[in-house]
């Protein structure tokens, strides 16, 4: 009865815990005049992480990556984060979708 | 203005087909127009709403309210579209046998017209509000030739609206016996497509961890971003990575919506045709 009880306890614990572990590794990028920087990040392999994005610029922004599946938009002046899968090892390219053709960079994953 | 174009064209496709398929599944019922029309104006207010509350709604959830609220409005629609599709299977074969005899059925029809005016609300209002904020990014930059930009993105509309267009005369050119089991086809994949888009923001926000692992890349093959990748991805839920959890969600949407169409339909009897 007891044992149950702290394995369901653990259980929950964990299940709280992970969100909060994995945002321990986080990767930081701004983007201003249309440009990321840096314009290539690096993060570690089979680990979920975050991917933090500082918008500089006063029009608004769409932080998008087909092979990291994700898509986010970030208002002018504004922050946000993105959960991040455990990948691996490999590059993977991420966009403005609202400014395609200057505002492109990439994700080094080792 | 090319580019402003394809970009508007592009998040424009997604509501297009949508509406599209509505107008065909409710051709010919009272009232239909203004459903539509409001489901239209709705999402359009909404698109608005979220563009000038995108700063707020990002925030939200310690920073996750973007995916939930997409997770959220997503969901909204997979439970209406299926719901609709369970109602037409129980009713639709007696409305369409005697159309005159309509006097309950329109009342209770009103309410399945209902969930497609919110799906064609929730189209409108996801792409929408993407719109909005290009569009906004345009004229709050100022740049010259704003003119030949927000003439592209008015271009990118209006060929979004022929899409609707096309896919509403591909639709009914099908003859009536079949239309009926080709739209709660093509409705059992769009809820089953969205039901997996779902997944994806719920991913994004850490809230679904399990099977995050890519299942196939066929981004060489029919990548998303590619105008025919889109509407295979609006009308199967076709996406060229997807995880596990987005497959596993899809075909379960996929297999229930289908089964719970299949039992909500009566019995078949001999008909005379």
């Amino acid at each position: 009865m007891k044992a149950a009880r702290v394995s369901a306890l653990i259980a929950l614990s964990l299940l709280f815990a992970a969100p909060a572990l994995a945002q321990q590794a986080s990767v930081r990028l701004t983007i201003k005049d249309h440009k990321f920087s840096p314009a290539e990040v690096r993060a570690p392999a089979n680990q979920a992480f975050t991917i933090v994005v500082k918008n500089l610029d006063s029009t608004a922004a769409e932080f998008e990556s087909k092979s990291l599946r994700v898509e986010k938009i970030i208002a002018p002046g504004g922050e946000v984060s993105m959960q991040i899968r455990p990948l691996n090892a490999g590059r993977y390219r991420f966009f403005d979708d609202f400014h395609q053709a200057t505002t492109e960079g990439e994700l080094v994953v080792e | 203005m090319l580019g402003a174009l394809i970009i508007v064209f592009r998040e424009v496709i997604e509501a297009g087909l949508i509406v599209g398929i509505v107008l065909a599944v409710t051709r010919g019922a009272p009232g239909r127009g203004a459903y539509v029309g409001g489901g239209l104006a709705a999402g359009l207010l909404g698109a608005a709403l979220v563009a000038v509350f995108a700063g707020a709604l990002a925030d939200a959830f310690s920073g996750a309210g973007q995916e939930l609220f997409n997770a959220g409005i997503l969901a909204l629609a997979v439970v209406m579209l299926a719901w609709h599709n369970i109602w037409m299977a129980s009713h639709g074969r007696e409305m369409a046998a005697n159309l005159r005899n309509v006097g309950i059925a329109v009342a209770e029809g009103s309410q399945s017209m209902t969930a497609l005016a919110v799906v064609v609300a929730v189209a409108v209002l996801r792409e929408g509000s993407e719109v909005v904020l290009f569009l906004y990014g345009i004229a709050a930059s100022g740049t010259a030739g704003f003119g030949q930009l927000l003439l592209g993105g008015l271009l990118g509309l209006a060929l979004g609206g022929a899409l609707s267009v096309l896919m509403f005369y591909g639709l009914v050119a099908i003859p009536t016996r079949y239309l009926f089991a080709v739209t709660t086809a093509l409705i059992t994949f769009l809820a089953a497509g969205m039901a997996s888009q779902c997944v994806v923001f719920l991913q994004q926000a850490g809230l679904v961890t399990a099977l995050s692992g890519t299942l196939w890349d066929t981004s060489a093959i029919l990548p998303d971003d590619s105008i025919a990748g889109r509407i295979a991805h609006v009308l199967f839920g076709y996406v060229d990575q997807p995880s596990g959890a987005q497959a596993l969600v899809y075909f379960v949407a996929l297999a229930g919506i289908f089964i719970a169409t299949r039992l909500a339909a009566p019995a078949r009897r001999p008909t005379a045709a």
